[in-house]
């Protein structure tokens, strides 16, 4: 018995590594990846970069224009961040199951997030070139629609799985349903919410950068145009001020979990 | 009657998280006085979006390629970013190990912990235009560039969850003269395997959304790519909206598969 158990898993476990196999060597075919020039190019690139990718003299007369665009790149994350989780709070707590008002409303919150949390944010903002150009409000709102989807889905994870007791006992006392949501689920839910906005805004920054690249708004756009131009040491300038202002928001929020969780 | 009451005493917690709401509301008010609109219509770009959209979606059409060719492009893009999944989890499963702090030397833990952050800090799409330089535009700096955010992204999950591991259970295999390699696969490995699974699989989705965008601004190939050059090149609204429509059924198929896989893995536990 015992040691049909052992060979079953043995048989089970070499079962899943050949499938596992199988699927990356198909993976291989379909993407033409060089597997041998992969392993190479690692070294390579480190060993270019080392050579040509750090900041120089020159581009330190740049850093007041990086500074401007990463602060204007800062501020579209967080203000499309928190103007999100305000809709978003709004549709989870419509389309949830422990608060939700029930029947095609909850269905259609949910699939209005599921939408545009599919719909990825290189998609929005080229989609909303078309109508909005290169502007700051292309990234805004591209960062708004995908933020909207993912914290829908967040928010109500998080309220599906508070625990129902304050609720039932504000029910009991007769409040009506807008002061069960202002007494009871908000408030027991805000420092799981916090924490989803914080985790939000980090992404939103990496994810501007992109954006960036794909409109040519904000701190990518800088970055492409020294790439582009070969400006190597300007554009290391670029990816050092991104990794700082991204350490210094993770730090503080951090923080913040650790204060409020 | 009208003696005052009590002031509630002093909550750390409850001061922080209403400062951090303070500071958002006070950062995104900032952001929409500085913010540089450049005369933008707002009424008519809003207009315009919705014309976009209308067309889009209701009139969608594939021009520049056949339906089966668009299917094809998203299994390259399901190739993408299922090897950039499967290299990232097999490397960063033995770092995580190392990274673990009930599992490794402190210093070693830390070293790894640093490395990881900052590679988590950069974009990724930045790590692959930097291997761009050396590997050259297309699948080659896609896979290693996204691989590298990868390995930094699950090396934290996973580390997080081996250091749930009860200490107990460490100590007791040690205690009966266990190995490191065998306290590894029979204690930590095992009781942290749905962890595991739940988390990589939602890298696989991040990870397909990420190469669409990366077949779009770092020519990796792929759906995103088609994509890119419908917007960028042909102008052609019809054929944006079919390929979003291709890509949001693909999304939504994965992610009732990562639903069906966690309530699985939750009826099994």
């Amino acid at each position: 018995m015992r040691g049909d158990f052992i060979v079953r898993k043995r048989v089970n476990s070499l079962l899943f590594c050949t499938l596992l196999l199988v699927a990356m060597l198909l993976a291989i075919v379909v993407t033409e990846y060089d597997a041998v020039k992969g392993f190479t190019s690692v070294p390579k690139a480190a060993e270019w970069a080392a050579s040509n990718f750090y900041p120089d003299e020159k581009s330190m007369k740049k850093l007041p224009e990086i500074f401007d665009k990463l602060t204007e790149t800062l501020l579209v994350s967080i203000a499309a961040t928190s103007l999100a989780a305000v809709a978003a709070l709004v549709f989870a707590i419509l389309g949830s199951r422990t608060t939700g008002i029930g029947g095609p409303f909850s269905v259609a919150s949910r699939w209005t997030a599921t939408v545009f949390r599919n719909i990825d944010v290189a998609a929005w903002s080229m989609i909303l070139l078309f109508s909005f150009g290169q502007n700051v409000l292309t990234g805004y709102l591209a960062l708004f629609f995908g933020s909207f989807g993912f914290l829908t889905r967040a928010f109500t994870e998080t309220i599906d799985e508070m625990s129902m007791g304050s609720v039932e006992a504000l029910r009991a006392a007769g409040a009506g349903y807008v002061s069960v949501v202002i007494h009871s689920v908000i408030p027991s839910c805000l420092p799981q919410l916090l924490s989803w906005i914080l985790f939000t805004i980090e992404t939103n920054i990496r994810q501007a950068t992109l954006i960036g690249i794909l409109t040519g708004t904000g701190i990518g756009f800088l970055f492409n145009l020294y790439y582009k131009s070969l400006n190597y040491a300007s554009a290391s300038l670029v990816v050092l001020a991104i990794v700082i202002a991204i350490m210094i928001i993770e730090s503080v929020s951090n923080y913040v979990r650790r204060v409020i969780m | 009657m009208d003696a005052k009451l009590p002031a509630k005493p002093f909550n750390k917690s409850a001061f922080v998280i209403r400062m951090t709401l303070l500071s958002l509301a006070a950062l995104t008010l900032v952001g929409f006085l500085t913010f540089d609109y450049k005369d933008l219509d707002l009424g008519e770009a809003v207009k315009k979006t919705g014309d976009t959209l209308g067309t889009m979606f209701l009139e969608p059409h594939a021009k520049h390629f056949t339906v089966g060719e668009a299917f094809q492009q998203v299994i390259i893009t399901i190739g993408l970013a299922f090897l950039t999944t499967l290299f990232g989890a097999v490397i960063a499963l033995f770092l995580a190990l190392l990274t673990a702090r009930n599992l490794s030397h402190p210093v070693v833990s830390l070293v790894i912990k640093g490395v990881v952050a900052f590679i988590r800090a950069v974009p990724t799409v930045l790590w692959v235009l930097i291997f761009a330089v050396a590997a050259g535009l297309g699948s080659v700096a896609a896979v290693i560039g996204m691989t590298f955010h990868s390995i930094s992204y699950l090396v934290k999950a996973y580390s997080e969850s081996f250091e749930e591991l009860d200490d107990g259970v460490i100590e007791a295999l040690r205690a009966s003269g266990a190995g490191w390699w065998q306290i590894v696969f029979q204690a930590v490995l095992p009781s942290s395997v749905s962890y595991i699974i739940s988390w990589t699989f939602v890298r696989f989705e991040i990870n397909f959304a990420v190469a669409i965008a990366m077949g779009a601004a770092a020519g990796a190939g792929g759906i995103g790519y088609d994509m890119f050059m419908a917007s960028n090149y042909y102008y052609d609204l019809r054929e944006i909206g079919f390929i979003t429509y291709v890509i949001l059924g693909f999304a939504i198929l994965l992610e009732l598969l990562a639903r069906g896989i966690k309530n699985k893995l939750r009826t099994n536990h």
